[in-house]
């Protein structure tokens, strides 16, 4: 997992937490006797502990790092022409990917907790699997079905369709590790959510159309809100498919992560470290675009 | 308008939830479905409303065959026991929903909104959301909500079981007015008898997926077609295979050729009425009610013997 990734994940699940909390759920830590808040600030204190050793101090020596000559060396490593091109493709595969996930996302939720069809598990399994495997056998897959020598290769080069290391194959990689977060995150709100609403909108006269835009979709936003957050910060910081399936062309199919592996190697640690810090930045724009959001649609809402 | 139900059954698994159910409502009627749970009567308001489809017969709704129609096209107003409200909507905009998805110009729907607020006496709350609502308010809003697009028929699934037992007894009392002034065709299904007894102008009893009788709250009462009606409605005692109306039991201080014996086991008093558990000769306990003023004359006390008049009892075969 990038430092990236990490710290996207990590504020955003403190952050939900916060919002599910029914009120009162505190309650338990509030009485005021010694012992309880000796108790309460132990474990404070090892839960911030945990949480510096794990993703604070690091982040913050990325920052440090990058940042202890000044900000003219870092500047002027991430406006080189391969590390902009590369920030350049990463966006366009969130761009691509994070949408397509988020429609497919809410279909398979709402196929799961609303549909009727049979084997509605073993389409759970199915949506499980990019957890289970891991990057680089998905980049192998795809390599094996859609490369020179695959199944299709042949048939798609002869119709000057490239996809492996180039564009098509690097969204099919970072679509496929990062298929579940919206689906995933979006089936208990589902579930959560019941029928009746929906089943109300619809003796109102609504169509299903009518019903999902305006009864479903609000209800579940949080969930699927969430699920994009993740998704969003999976696609951004995806390392393993997408070296693979890219082939890592300098300047062409060299994503954020990719470049930072690259300038590591040839250990140019100045264009590494900020080039993560861009990463980074991205990561946390996310999230703030996003509690925004929330901050504004609450104070609309009381739910 | 009326509502035909013909030969409807519904099973699910292999539980029989309707089993060749066959309701006329009249138009205009304020009807109760009454059963015990697991009766069907929640199966039978959906598949009238369209939520569920039956497995075999049909729904007709004024000269409509609504069998195949979706719910949204059948005209119908449900009200959900817990209310379904839209939490995300203000209570405006959970009103004006059956309007705004028919695109209705903008003036129209307000109008209509606030009419039906200020008859649902929800007039100040229309910006409030659904979360900072009372019960018996949401339980308003949605009848607001349901009735908006002026439906042909209004669907209540157990409108009063959320409720506390003062709110439900008020919101009885407002269905009933608010009926009379709408003369909107409506059914709702309840498994309390009085409540059904205090509403409805014709009540429908189910059980086990079957109607038993249908009738108004009088015939019902007093001409019970067979003996889960009469135990279903209305107190009874059960003396072998005979049924007696407590109230029926007259309780005389001398005995004569057409009363028994009677031991005295408890006295309750309940207010007006005075509930008196007895002993007869063969060691059978029965329960009379008699008024307060009868307990008085009578001085009942406990362990006092007295004559008792049983009523020709009802046998249903």
């Amino acid at each position: 997992m990038s430092s990236s990734e990490a710290a996207a994940i990590g504020p955003a699940g403190a952050a939900n937490g916060g919002v599910a909390l029914p009120p009162g759920a505190s309650s338990r830590w509030s009485d005021s006797t010694g012992a309880a808040r000796t108790r309460r600030l132990s474990l404070r204190f090892v839960a911030l502990l945990y949480l510096l050793a794990l993703l604070g101090a690091p982040v913050a020596m990325i920052f440090y790092r990058t940042f202890e000559h000044g900000i003219a060396p870092a500047w002027n490593a991430v406006t080189q022409p391969n590390a902009v091109h590369a920030f350049w493709l990463s966006v366009e595969l969130v761009a691509i990917v994070v949408p397509l996930n988020t429609a497919a996302g809410i279909g398979i939720a709402l196929l799961m907790e609303r549909g009727r069809m049979r084997g509605r598990s073993l389409l759970g399994l199915i949506v499980d699997l990019p957890f289970a495997i891991s990057p680089v056998v998905v980049g192998l897959a795809l390599l094996l079905v859609y490369g020179r020598t695959g199944w299709f290769g042949n048939w798609l080069a002869a119709h000057g369709i490239q996809v492996i290391f180039s564009v098509p194959g690097m969204v099919l990689a970072t679509a496929f590790v990062s298929l579940p977060f919206v689906a995933r995150e979006t089936i208990p709100v589902l579930h959560e959510l019941g029928t009746d609403s929906e089943q109300a909108a619809a003796t109102l006269g609504a169509s299903s159309w009518q019903t999902f835009w305006r009864v479903t979709l609000p209800a579940i936003r949080w969930g699927v809100v969430y699920g994009v957050v993740l998704t969003t910060a999976r696609a951004l910081g995806e390392f393993g498919a997408v070296s693979i399936v890219s082939g890592r062309i300098e300047g062409q199919t060299q994503t954020l992560p990719l470049y930072v592996q690259d300038r590591f190697e040839n250990f140019d640690t100045t264009g590494a470290y900020a080039a993560a810090v861009v990463l980074a930045l991205l990561a946390f724009a996310t999230l703030a675009t996003m509690s925004l959001l929330a901050k504004r649609t609450s104070r609309d809402t009381v739910v | 308008m009326a509502i035909e139900v013909h030969g409807v059954s519904k099973r699910f698994g292999t539980f029989t939830a309707l089993d060749y159910v066959n309701v006329t409502v009249e138009d205009g009627a304020l009807t109760a479905l009454l059963g015990p749970s697991g009766s069907g009567k929640s199966t039978l308001l959906r598949i009238i409303a369209g939520l569920e489809s039956p497995d075999t017969g049909s729904v007709v709704i004024g000269d409509r065959e609504v069998t195949a129609e979706p719910a949204r096209r059948r005209g119908v107003g449900f009200v959900f026991q817990h209310y379904a409200p839209f939490k995300h909507m203000t209570v405006y905009d959970n009103v004006a929903f059956g309007l705004t998805v028919r695109h209705e110009p903008k003036a129209a729907v307000r109008e209509r909104v606030h009419e039906l607020l200020s008859l649902v006496r929800l007039d100040g709350l229309a910006k409030r959301y659904p979360a900072q609502l009372s019960g018996g308010q949401l339980q308003r809003m949605a009848l607001a909500r349901a009735l908006a697009p002026k439906p042909d028929v209004l669907l209540l699934d157990e409108p009063f079981g959320a409720l506390d037992a003062q709110v439900r007894g008020e919101l009885r009392e407002w269905l009933r007015r608010l009926h009379e002034e709408i003369h909107v065709t409506t059914i709702f299904v309840t498994h309390d008898q009085e409540e059904a007894m205090d509403v409805a102008q014709q009540i429908v009893v189910m059980n086990a997926g079957r109607i038993e009788q249908a009738g108004t709250p009088h015939d019902l009462y007093e001409h019970p077609s067979n003996e889960f009606v009469m135990s279903f409605i209305g107190p009874v005692n059960r003396l072998g295979d005979a049924l007696l109306r407590p109230h029926d039991i007259q309780i005389l201080p001398y005995p004569d050729s057409s009363t028994v014996e009677a031991l005295v086991r408890r006295v309750v008093h309940l207010g007006f009425e005075v509930r008196v558990e007895l002993t007869l000769p063969d060691g059978r306990d029965i329960w009379a009610q008699v008024t307060r003023e009868t307990a008085a004359e009578l001085e009942l006390a406990e362990g006092q013997i007295l004559a008792a008049r049983l009523p020709a009892p009802r046998v249903f075969a």
